[in-house]
């Protein structure tokens, strides 16, 4: 190996490390038996039992399993047209609109949004206005990646199908969405994992009331840092990484090219 | 009537005017061939015939009705595209299946029609296989097959051929002379490939910057090219300039600098006096020994300047003495021998009175 490799693979150990280490420890001492996260004392699994017998954890998880699934959903419909439209009608100011929530900071878009619901809408905050807060946000990420897909393709299928007699629709719907489609999956499952973990948006637009989880997390931490929220975290990160994956294995590429 | 009358179309993309008022009338049963460099409005025409595409002014008829208006799906043609444009997540079967199912034929109905549309490209066991796992020219002729299937009145082609090579593209050539005199249906195909034009079709339109430069026959486009742009376009042409000094109603007497009098086919709205340039075909050129005995009337001598050896035949390229040249070419009979005559040696340069156009300037 020559010198200069050497170099390069430890400048890259020393940055993986960096990320993963802090997670690997998460994972571990949600396993140890003991309410300090200081020394490993043995391996249990109360900490998981005690999670699954903490009433305000569970509803938390289940408002926040609510929350991504409706608001992936919205996102991958609004989102997959907004990519349909950014890749068919080359206006300037689509992609722009469509976006810039992607790129904005998420304290900006949270106060916005805060804002817009209390003295727009007139709006009472709760679960509703978390899913359209969340919406917004995801619409970008699905875009990028439909039209991403879109671009890789050739144009003359579609006026292929509509020269062997397929109308609009039936071209959408027999030729453009089944090609689509892995893209529009990994949308789907990009935005649960940014809605079931998002902190900054729904920290401002959820009133007061239902608890969601990653806030819910946060006021743990708050009172004590017990494994508990070690258990809660490991299982959080075990869904969020099988659906990245799965994501990833759909439309391998676009996640690696489009969003950073 | 004719199938498909292009009356007067006009297509501008803001200051380019793509199509400049093009009118072409097209026979059913006729092999039509839209040539022309790219950029020509050659596709734009086609896209248009299409529905892809709306013409600024004019009228595209097919069997008398209008089709400006009516949308891609609804007109009895279908497309071949230049990429083929299979339907990559279908099978062979069902990309061919897909105008049918279109069209509302029955299952029943659509099975046999496909297996024996398969049957006809010579494709009959790669029904289930996927567009991505067949070769240039078996993809080729899926997209064939997929356009016929329904037996549409008209069948467009946009360079079905340009991306194979060159062996395959002669092959599919004869396929595509024998599928369409077999189904009888009206092709209208472009290519930018002379050799390609002049091989398919029945009747070929020449196009440059949107207009039609010359409509007729192959053996009319390549003998007798109306202008300067069609001769060079098509095929190999030496072109000398020449002045008319005798318009008889059955030769013309041409002045070329430096060779004096040479001896044309005659032609229409030719005056004396008019310049322009003769025009002569390598093959008609006949080239010799210069101390031979020849008997044409137009006859030069010339130096040899060099020669391009492809095998079947090799062109000669003669300096004549006023400094123009001109290129003869001579089929390689003889086995074994590529050339006749080297570069520098001195030639004799001769063809018939009835040989080369003049075309006016």
């Amino acid at each position: 190996m020559r010198r200069s490799n050497i170099w390069l693979w430890s400048a890259a150990a020393l940055a993986y490390a960096f990320l993963y280490i802090p997670l690997l420890i998460v994972v571990v001492y949600s396993f140890n038996d003991s309410k300090l996260n200081a020394e490993w004392v043995g391996f249990t699994l109360s900490w998981y039992v005690a999670l699954f017998n903490n009433q305000e954890m569970l509803t938390a998880a289940r408002n926040s399993l609510i929350i991504a699934v409706s608001a992936s959903f919205l996102a991958t419909l609004l989102g997959t047209m907004a990519g349909l439209a950014i890749h068919r009608y080359k206006l300037k100011f689509l992609p722009v609109l469509v976006f810039t929530p992607v790129a904005m900071p998420e304290i900006l878009l949270g106060v916005a949004l805060l804002l817009f619901f209390l003295q727009v809408l007139n709006l009472t905050l709760g679960m509703v206005s978390i899913i359209i807060a969340h919406t917004t946000f995801c619409i970008g990420f699905v875009a990028i990646i439909v039209r991403a897909r879109l671009q890789g393709m050739d144009e003359s299928i579609f006026e292929a199908a509509r020269d062997l007699g397929a109308s609009p629709w039936q071209t959408f719907r027999l030729i453009t969405l089944p090609l689509i489609m892995p893209a529009v999956v990994a949308g789907a499952l990009m935005s649960f994992t940014l809605s079931i973990d998002d902190f900054v948006i729904t920290f401002f637009t959820k009133g007061v009331g239902e608890p969601i989880l990653p806030i819910q997390i946060y006021t743990m931490i708050k009172v004590a840092v017990t494994p508990e929220v070690n258990a809660i975290s490991t299982l959080l990160m075990l869904l969020t990484l099988t659906l990245i994956i799965i994501a990833a294995k759909l439309d391998s590429g676009i996640l690696r090219r489009e969003t950073k | 009537m004719a199938l498909l009358e292009i009356r007067n179309v006009t297509r501008r993309f803001g200051d380019f005017t793509a199509v400049d008022n093009v009118s072409i009338s097209i026979e059913a049963g006729e092999f039509f061939t839209l040539l022309g460099p790219s950029g020509c409005g050659k596709t734009t025409l086609l896209r248009m015939i299409a529905g892809f595409d709306l013409p600024d002014a004019g009228q595209i008829l097919l069997d008398g009705k209008d089709m400006v208006g009516t949308p891609p799906e609804k007109r009895p043609l279908h497309t071949v595209f230049q990429s083929y444009a299979l339907f990559p997540h279908m099978t062979v079967a069902d990309n061919i299946a897909f105008p049918l199912k279109m069209a509302g034929t029955t299952p029943a109905e659509i099975s046999s029609r496909v297996r024996e549309a398969l049957d006809d490209v010579r494709l009959a066991n790669f029904g289930n296989r996927f567009p991505q796992e067949l070769s240039g020219g078996q993809k080729q002729r899926v997209a064939f097959a997929r356009g016929l299937v329904n037996r549409p009145r008209l069948l467009l082609l946009d360079e079905p051929l340009g991306a194979l090579d060159a062996k395959l593209r002669e092959e599919m050539q004869i396929e595509l002379i024998n599928l369409q005199k077999e189904r009888g249906v009206t092709f209208v195909f472009i290519t930018h490939a002379q050799n390609e034009a002049l091989a398919l079709s029945h009747r070929i339109a020449v196009m440059n910057q949107g207009k039609v430069e010359q409509l007729d026959e192959p053996s009319r486009i390549y003998g007798f090219p109306r202008n300067r742009f069609v001769a060079d376009f098509i095929g190999k042409i030496s072109l000398m300039n020449a002045q008319v000094l005798e318009a008889a109603p059955s030769h013309l007497k041409l002045s070329v600098a430096g060779l004096g009098e040479v001896t044309a086919p005659s032609k229409e709205n030719v005056k004396v006096g008019d310049t322009g340039v003769l025009a002569i075909r390598p093959e008609q050129v006949r080239i010799s020994h210069h101390a031979e005995e020849v008997e044409l009337k137009n006859h030069f001598i010339g130096k040899v300047q060099g020669f391009l050896y492809v095998g079947d035949v090799t062109t000669y390229l003669v300096e004549l003495p006023n400094g123009a040249r001109i290129e003869a070419l001579l089929p390689n009979s003889a086995p074994g021998r590529a050339k006749f005559f080297e570069a520098g040696d001195p030639v004799a340069v001769s063809w018939r009175h009835d040989a080369g156009t003049f075309l006016n300037d």
